[in-house]
């Protein structure tokens, strides 16, 4: 089959490989439909995340129709349509039963290396480097689903692929942004980074209550999409007070809660960026907290800040002395999106959300590569790239 | 990754500890069958058990080589605790013990392997190296998460067979 392989830092190729089998009895074999590229991703383009062998398949967002099964799958068959969590979870560990499905105990191959990184394992992704199991990923054109039993959603006809592939993690991810929010009704949240995570973090705020939201980036076409969700927009190449502007708009008082969509790689501008770059390219600092400081600069007192993330290293000036007088609260992690994609599937049935907003670009799997590079340059007015294996 | 620390006897000793969402009973009577050890216990090719209390080793050695020795069970409580040690003329004098005790709430059990082993100088020295692991506390701590695995999935994943491009 042809698959998305990563073969080093900036680079990735479509190679053909050999179509993945039944490993054991809980898996199933999907024939792949749509798959989409991540942000998250993108680190993975960028080598911010060690621990890639070249050759690993790369992809976490796919669904596609059930073409085998595993004699232990009992609720699955051929034929199947179905959409699969990023996540990989067992369903019998203790933070499986508390649905806390991305911390699974049991699912990571390689459970010591992620022992050593963080102090204890958490679950296995697809195509998320040997940290995270090194499974192989669904930028493919079929995949491997370990406890396919646990982690496979049925996906009704009648919906096309773009308005349920975001299921498997953006929107679930989003959704738990604003969730850890804790919003009141009539709360203002802002939320940092408009990307496609950014993006359902708005849609889902609005829907859990907040009476305003207030979304910050720097490209035009994601501000742009944040407003056609609702949300007031700061430019903030264009402000020079975030933390100021903030407070005006909130009648002095900030933000109720303050949401982190953006992650590791901020582009920081201005001196503390610059510092963040110095120490991360000197090895001394792996992650670019610039979104995070502001956050916590901005949250008003006894706020909430949620952090969808991605983080994966340490940061440093991290303003903690703000964040404790401020009694703020902190809530974050991976999704857990097992969790997620039943309920908001409803909300997609109901026509309350379509999540096929969030698309620009539609290609064929085999121009996954540009696809890649346009979407981490933003070009071309690149938010969310969608592929078709076998188009 | 696990306590190792070496005794007054000379004897290494190797602890850890992990937490299994199962009950206590389900986990002693899988231990207790020494034969399933191997499952998840890497450096042991196999272990057959010869009545009562009595059993023979088989464990992985370098250069595609075996070690073998008896063992006998010193102690047993059924769904508490199981100690076994090896009998004279093993190659390596070693013992182990497994207790099970309740976790808090509803998390299972606690699992609290101990395993001593006496380190022999010179050539001995490296096969015991590798049949306990280069580094005896990482070797304890993938054996016991490989049980855990085993016990609350069904399964210990791999991804051995599965497709890569071009390394």
């Amino acid at each position: 089959m042809r698959a998305l392989c990563w073969r080093g830092v900036g680079d990735v190729a479509v190679e053909n490989v050999p179509d993945p089998t039944i490993l054991d009895g809980r898996d199933a074999i999907l024939k792949i439909t749509s798959t989409a590229i991540c942000g998250s991703d993108l680190h993975l383009l960028d080598g911010f995340i060690p621990a890639l062998k070249p050759g690993d398949i790369l992809g976490h967002e796919f669904m596609g129709e059930v073409v085998e099964t595993g004699k232990d799958v009992t609720n699955l068959k051929k034929g199947d349509r179905v959409a699969v969590p990023f996540n990989i979870a067992c369903g019998g560990c203790w933070h499986c039963r508390r649905t806390e499905f991305s911390l699974c105990e049991t699912s990571n191959p390689n459970h010591r290396a992620l022992a050593e990184a963080f102090g204890y394992p958490t679950a296995a992704l697809f195509g998320y480097t040997h940290l995270y199991g090194g499974i192989a990923g669904g930028q493919a054109e079929y995949v491997r689903v370990p406890f396919a039993d646990v982690g496979a959603m049925h996906v009704p006809d009648g919906l096309p692929d773009e308005q349920v592939l975001f299921l498997t993690d953006i929107f679930p991810t989003g959704w738990m942004a604003a969730e850890n929010a804790a919003i009141e009704p009539g709360d203002v949240v802002a939320v940092w980074g408009c990307g496609p995570v950014g993006q359902f973090t708005i849609v889902s705020a609005f829907l859990l209550g907040a009476g305003r939201v207030i979304a910050i980036d720097r490209i035009p076409e994601r501000l742009a999409m944040a407003q056609g969700r609702g949300a007031e927009v700061i430019n903030y190449e264009e402000n020079d007070d975030l933390v100021e502007t903030l407070k005006e708009l909130t009648g002095g008082r900030g933000p109720d809660a303050c949401i982190d969509a953006v992650g590791a790689e901020a582009h920081g501008t201005g001196p503390g960026g610059v510092y963040d770059k110095v120490k991360a390219m000197a090895g001394m600092e792996t992650d670019r907290p610039t979104a995070l400081r502001q956050v916590i600069q901005a949250c008003r007192p006894g706020g909430r800040v949620s952090i969808p993330g991605v983080y994966g290293g340490a940061v440093d000036k991290f303003p903690i002395g703000p964040a404790f007088g401020k009694a703020l609260t902190f809530r974050m992690g991976q999704t857990h999106t097992h969790r997620y994609m039943r309920p908001l599937l409803e909300r997609v049935q109901k026509g309350e959300v379509d999540p096929s907003f969030v698309i620009t670009h539609r290609l064929p799997l085999e121009r996954a590569p540009e696809a890649y590079k346009t979407f981490r340059d933003k070009q071309d007015g690149c938010i969310k790239v969608v592929l078709k294996p076998g188009a | 990754m696990a306590w190792v620390s070496t005794g007054k006897n000379g004897m290494r000793r190797v602890q850890k500890t992990v937490t299994i969402a199962q009950p206590a009973e389900r986990l002693y009577a899988f231990w207790r069958n020494f034969e399933q050890l191997p499952h998840f216990m890497d450096h042991l090719e196999a272990v057959r058990v010869e009545g009562g209390k009595r059993s023979h080793w088989v464990a992985k050695a370098p250069a595609g080589k075996r070690v073998e020795w008896d063992a006998e069970i010193t102690e047993e409580r059924a769904g508490e605790r199981i100690a076994w040690r090896s009998l004279p003329g093993a190659d390596v004098a070693n013992a182990g013990e497994v207790e099970f005790r309740a976790a808090p709430g509803d998390r299972g059990t606690e699992v609290k392997v101990v395993i001593e082993y006496d380190p022999p100088a010179g050539r001995a020295g490296a096969v015991v190296a590798k049949l306990f692991g280069e580094e005896p506390g990482v070797q304890l701590d993938e054996d016991l998460w490989r049980f855990k695995q085993l016990m609350e999935s069904g399964r210990i994943p791999g991804t051995d067979g599965q497709p890569h491009g071009k390394r």
